[in-house]
């Protein structure tokens, strides 16, 4: 296992400048660029000119080897369209704010959707199989577009428990972690469902029941390991959506997240500032994933990796 | 006695066979499918029965909630919303269904391979979805617009290019626990072709996940259509969708809340039956359910 | 276990939403209401700070509170008041302005302003490697545009001279009778040459100078707190020259990252006094539920359609002037739009600097129909399909769905319109890769030549392929006659010129739209959306 690790962490090296690679020639394929007349004009010269600072004048592999040289010395370069912070610095301003987003938006949907998912499993074509899926759905009926706003009509406007926009207090965070949690609760929920379901029918399962063991002790000591299973798969995809898809939840709530700016990043054409947060994403879900093939193999003993 | 003259007990049957009198027994699922057939139906044939076009303006009707004459109400340029749904349906229902066929199949295909294989080839192309995944996906729907227009064919391509990759992750996972167990082994001992022991009997033993995000997964991809549609490609006005119906509507919540609720309640009836729908294909299908 | 460690993260999840003020937010603003703090939802995070660099509506509205120019309007009136400047005096050809500036004006930081530093802060503009996209508002200096694309390197021969500490004396090439109220944009204002150097070189885009901890100012405010997308605060600044008028202590702005729902429900939650923009979908609820809090103030800003008279059959003036008189102008504005607009007849928004366009488009069907046929398409037979582009954004939808739809009923012309996202839209209007193109002009400064300049052959604004000598003769005749009559006399004429060859179709003159609380006062509106926040204060009422 621990070499199994190593050689993960060791693969991600090549992965990473891979993507860097990639990325790098595939966003200057997008028409425009971060300096090009916009609604007013802007005289070619002063164009030149600033492309020059951004050294965006040069031949194309030029500036590529001189970001990846850049790279490798841990400087991601300046932000084009904000130039009053370089991306490193945008990053760590705005990514803990996105993760910490993420991280209790996860948390909500697994609690949620395991707690819909395996009580639903229990009883299944039955009220509580249908009472707690049908509310898990609701969290893709109403998309985070529609259901933020919702939540914040009831809860903030109309109740005033929360307010309307805004992250500094532990109030701040609740409507966005729902909103974004949602989803994947349902998601959650469908899985550890169809999950538990498998697991329940197998004959280790009515052996435990032949025994005498409590219903409870059953499911929760032997049944969940492996009916989780389906939904552990998931929460690599599941983390990185939460991560990259937190711009709209951020741009709902006035939260000041890396997935707006690497939204607008795009849409600017920031090149470099583009590239870090696309970088940083994919740091973050190669390691996610790592550890979600981990979790795989210490739940169900007979997943080997060799 | 000859064999002929004593009738078999059990007709052979088929896993699919067997399946199908499950489901027929499942009544929340038949009721389902019926619901999902409806609707079909509804958004076929509507379009060509209502008195309206989906693009018929009355500007100065602007926004009015349901009446006789519009039964969802109209939009802000006086639009009869019942009309836009359906319209809207067809384009929502085939891109769901065509994207969603596109990324099951690559990506069972993908994952059941990966993660059959083992070893260092599972580890390269997991390492590729990785890198897939990175991929900003507004810019490469940006790209795909320009170097290949706006076809509708396109979209299902880009969405299809997308929702692969988290198939495959749950199709491999699925795989990678099902290798080592005892009747792939003895798939193998008896000599099967490695191809036929993932599609005969890797594959249908994983479906159960791989069915419940297929129907996790079509209306995902329906509201994807939305923003894609944002980017410019897709569906363009005055054609709509029920993502973009959805998306406008929620932007107008409060003042003309049935823009909303008429597409979302569309959408959501559709997801619920998909979801009973897959929920009893995943019951009948399971093997070791069959208590007959 | 799985069990128990479940548990713990639930109580822990609870355990966080129950708590008040604790959480990670380091912002010490509390944005509760405060008497004399104006809390503003601004429209979008500044792109940055720096006056030189800044393009959009939204940072002006920022820099007003920061900067100071030579001079500043009457938040009312518009009327020219004294800035860092208290007096003024024009040479009888109208080219060259003398100001003498206020001795007492100052920096935030307790120095005095001289005149170098506004040589300084126009040399910075007008540097080409910096690379201001507003900077061709100071090519009406001699030698400003020279400078700026780099033919001239000394910029000593610009026209811009400190004769003493505060005197400043500058040349323009042309008379420009509304020069004296360009100095409320950012482009003119003031920066300290000590600041800037301290933290790079004059023409560095990336500087830190403009962070809180660094920033020097000449404002009623200074600068004290930038978290991105959470806040802007600035407060009172204790060395400006007229702080003795200055009522409010603080403005808070909290920008809300384009959506302007949320601007909206932070007002009704009394998180913020007022904001920049309120969706028009709102408009008709407020007027009905709530006027008091609503304005809707005119705006010098206008919203048309380009036509790219390049492509046939787009080339006949005839077609155009069909296509523009097709166009049911009221219909959109009071039923598309709610109400928020006005329809527009002219390029120029009425009233700019004291003028009125008298040459105007009206929505005309049976001329439009009689122009199609006389063009060659007889109720649009033969004409060939159109497309109409625009960006994202769901009025320029609406509007391009109602045009299409009045198009192919009026004219019975097949139309299509496309949605193109933000640099691909530009890219298409800029190359002339369209056959109608949503655009929009807001006055960078009160006058309409500001707008006449933008279609004469050649010019970097025009886009659309349109050219007419005579046209631009005018614009020339206007631009150095010193007789205001004459002036505008020349420009109707150049406008009607415009709107009879119809390159361009005025579809409606902005207004400003937004909510502002019943405890803030002094907040009057003014065409350019300008802010002197000197006059503004704010009283909560004690509940």
């Amino acid at each position: 296992m621990t070499r199994f690790i190593l050689r993960r962490l060791a693969g991600f090296v090549p992965v990473f400048l891979i993507i860097a690679t990639l990325i790098f020639f595939l966003i200057r394929m997008a028409p425009g660029g971060p300096f090009q007349e916009g609604e007013r004009f802007v005289p070619p010269e002063v164009l030149e000119q600033i492309r020059d600072t951004y050294n965006l004048n040069a031949p194309l592999h030029v500036q590529y080897f001189d970001y990846m040289r850049d790279l490798l010395r841990g400087d991601l370069g300046p932000s084009m369209q904000q130039p009053s912070r370089t991306v490193s610095e945008w990053i760590v301003l705005r990514a803990p704010v996105s993760i910490e987003l993420g991280a209790y938006a996860l948390v909500v949907s697994v609690v949620l959707g395991l707690f819909a998912g395996v009580l639903a499993a229990l009883r299944p074509n039955t009220l509580t199989d249908y009472v707690p899926m049908s509310l898990a759905m609701v969290g893709i009926c109403l998309p985070t577009f529609v259901m933020g706003p919702l939540l914040v009509l009831g809860f903030a406007l109309k109740l005033q428990w929360f307010p309307v926009a805004g992250w500094d207090t532990a109030a701040h965070k609740v409507l966005p972690a729902l909103t974004l949690g949602a989803v994947y609760a349902a998601y959650v929920a469908r899985l550890a469902r169809g999950g538990m379901f498998e697991v329940l029918a197998q004959d280790f399962i009515r052996t435990a029941r032949a025994k005498g063991l409590s219903e409870a002790r059953v499911v929760l000591r032997h049944a969940l390991r492996g009916g989780i299973q389906p939904v552990v798969s998931f929460l690599g995809p599941a983390a990185a959506g939460l991560l990259t898809g937190s711009f709209v939840v951020e741009k709902i709530f006035q939260i000041p997240g890396l997935g707006k700016q690497f939204v607008e990043a795009a849409f600017n054409r920031d090149y470099t500032m583009l590239l870090g947060a696309v970088l940083f994403y994919a740091v973050l879900i190669l390691a996610f994933n790592l550890i979600v093939d981990i979790a795989q193999a210490w739940l169900d003993p007979r997943v080997r990796y060799d | 006695m000859t064999e002929a003259a004593v009738p078999l007990l059990e007709a052979g049957t088929s896993l699919w066979r067997d399946a199908w009198r499950r489901l027929r027994k499942n009544h929340l699922a038949t009721f389902a499918l019926v619901v999902l057939i409806l609707i079909l139906f509804v958004v076929v044939i509507g379009p060509w029965i209502s008195p309206y076009s989906y693009e018929t303006q009355d500007r100065e009707l602007g926004a009015a909630p349901p009446t006789a004459k519009n039964w969802f109400g109209t939009d802000t340029l006086g639009r009869d919303l019942f009309t836009r749904i359906l319209y809207g349906g067809r384009i929502s229902l085939m891109v769901g269904f065509c994207a969603t066929a596109v990324s099951l199949t690559i990506g069972v295909l993908y994952g059941a391979v990966s993660g059959f294989a083992g070893g260092r080839v599972d580890s390269a192309m997991m390492r590729v979805v990785d890198i897939l995944y990175t991929l900003p996906f507004t810019i490469v729907v940006i790209i795909l617009t320009v170097y290949l227009g706006k076809s509708i064919v396109l979209l299902f391509l880009a969405i299809g290019a997308i929702e692969w990759l988290t198939m495959a992750r749950i199709v491999r996972g699925q795989v990678v626990g099902l290798r080592n167990k005892e009747f792939v082994e003895a798939a193998y001992v008896m000599g099967l072709s490695r191809s036929r022991i993932i599609l005969r009997h890797l594959v249908p033993n994983a479906l159960g996940p791989i069915i419940v995000y297929t129907t996790l997964t079509i209306p995902q991809v329906m509201l994807l259509e939305a923003l894609i549609s944002f980017l410019g490609l897709g569906v363009q006005p005055p054609m709509s969708s029920w993502g973009v119906l959805i998306q406008d509507g929620a932007k107008l919540m409060e003042e003309y809340p049935w823009l909303l609720i008429f597409p979302s309640v569309f959408l959501s009836l559709t997801l619920f039956s998909l979801n009973f729908l897959g929920d009893g294909l995943r019951d009948a299908l399971d093997p070791r359910m069959a208590k007959d | 276990m799985t069990k128990r460690f479940l548990a713990s993260l639930f109580f822990l999840l609870a355990a966080g939403c129950t708590g008040e003020n604790e959480g990670t937010g380091n912002g010490n603003s509390s944005n509760a209401p405060r008497d004399n703090v104006l809390r503003v939802a601004a429209d979008a995070e500044p792109q940055s700070l720096d006056p030189m660099l800044t393009t959009g509506h939204t940072e002006h509205r920022i820099l007003c509170s920061l900067f100071e120019g030579l001079t500043t309007l009457n938040q009312k009136t518009l009327a020219v008041e004294p800035g860092v400047a208290q007096s003024w005096e024009m040479s009888s050809d109208g080219k060259t302005y003398t100001f003498r500036l206020n001795p007492a004006a100052k920096w935030s930081d307790g120095t005095p302003i001289t005149a170098n530093d506004f040589i300084y802060s126009w040399k910075r503009i007008l540097s080409p490697k910096l690379g201001s996209e507003y900077s061709y508002m100071l090519w009406c200096l001699e030698n400003g545009e020279k400078y700026n694309k780099g033919d001239v390197t000394d910029f000593a021969q610009v026209g811009a001279k400190a004769i003493d500490d505060h005197t400043l004396e500058v040349k323009l090439l042309y008379p420009a009778p509304y020069f004296l109220t360009v100095h409320m944009h950012n482009a003119w204002f003031p920066v300290q040459q000590a600041t800037i150097e301290k933290h790079g070189n004059i023409d560095d885009r990336q500087s830190k100078w403009i962070l809180p901890e660094n920033m020097v100012s000449n404002g009623p405010f200074k600068l004290v707190e930038w978290q991105p997308n959470r806040v802007i605060r600035v407060v009172r600044n204790e060395h400006y020259w007229n702080v003795a008028n200055v009522s409010l202590e603080e403005i808070q702005f909290y920008p809300v990252n384009g959506n302007l729902q949320t601007a909206e429900r932070m007002f009704r939650a009394n998180e913020v006094d007022t904001m920049e923009t309120l969706l028009i979908t709102k408009v008709p609820a407020y007027k009905r539920d709530n006027p008091d809090v609503l304005r809707l103030d005119p705006f010098t800003a206008t919203y048309f359609y380009r036509i790219n008279t390049t492509r046939p059959p787009l080339n006949d003036p005839r077609v155009r002037l069909a296509l523009a008189m097709s166009v049911d102008k009221e219909s959109i504005c009071n039923d598309v739009l709610f109400g928020a607009f006005i329809p527009a007849r002219a390029l120029s928004p009425p009233g700019i600097g004291g003028y009125t366009a008298d040459a105007g488009i009206d929505y005309d069907l049976a001329k439009a129909k009689q122009l199609m046929a006389e063009a060659g398409f007889p109720d649009g037979k033969g004409m060939r399909p159109l497309e109409i582009l625009y960006n994202e954004s769901e009025d320029h939808q609406m509007i391009a769905e109602a045009v299409q739809d009045m198009w192919k009923k009026n004219l019975g012309i097949d139309v299509t319109s496309s949605k193109q996202e933000w640099k691909v839209y530009l890219n298409s209007m800029t190359a002339l890769n369209y056959d109608v193109v949503r655009a929009g002009w807001i006055a960078d400064y009160l006058d309409p030549m500001n707008y006449i300049e933008c279609f004469t052959t050649g010019n970097g604004n025009n886009r659309t392929g349109w050219t007419n000598a005579e046209y631009d003769s005018l614009e020339q005749k206007a631009r150095f006659e010193i007789d205001p009559a004459k002036r505008f006399g020349f420009m109707q004429e150049a406008e009607g010129i415009l709107l009879g060859d119809t390159p361009i179709i005025p579809i409606y003159t902005y207004r400003q739209r937004y909510l502002v609380s019943p405890s803030v006062q002094g907040y009057d509106s003014n065409p350019m959306a300008y802010m002197n926040y000197r006059y503004f204060s704010v009283k909560h009422q004690p509940n």
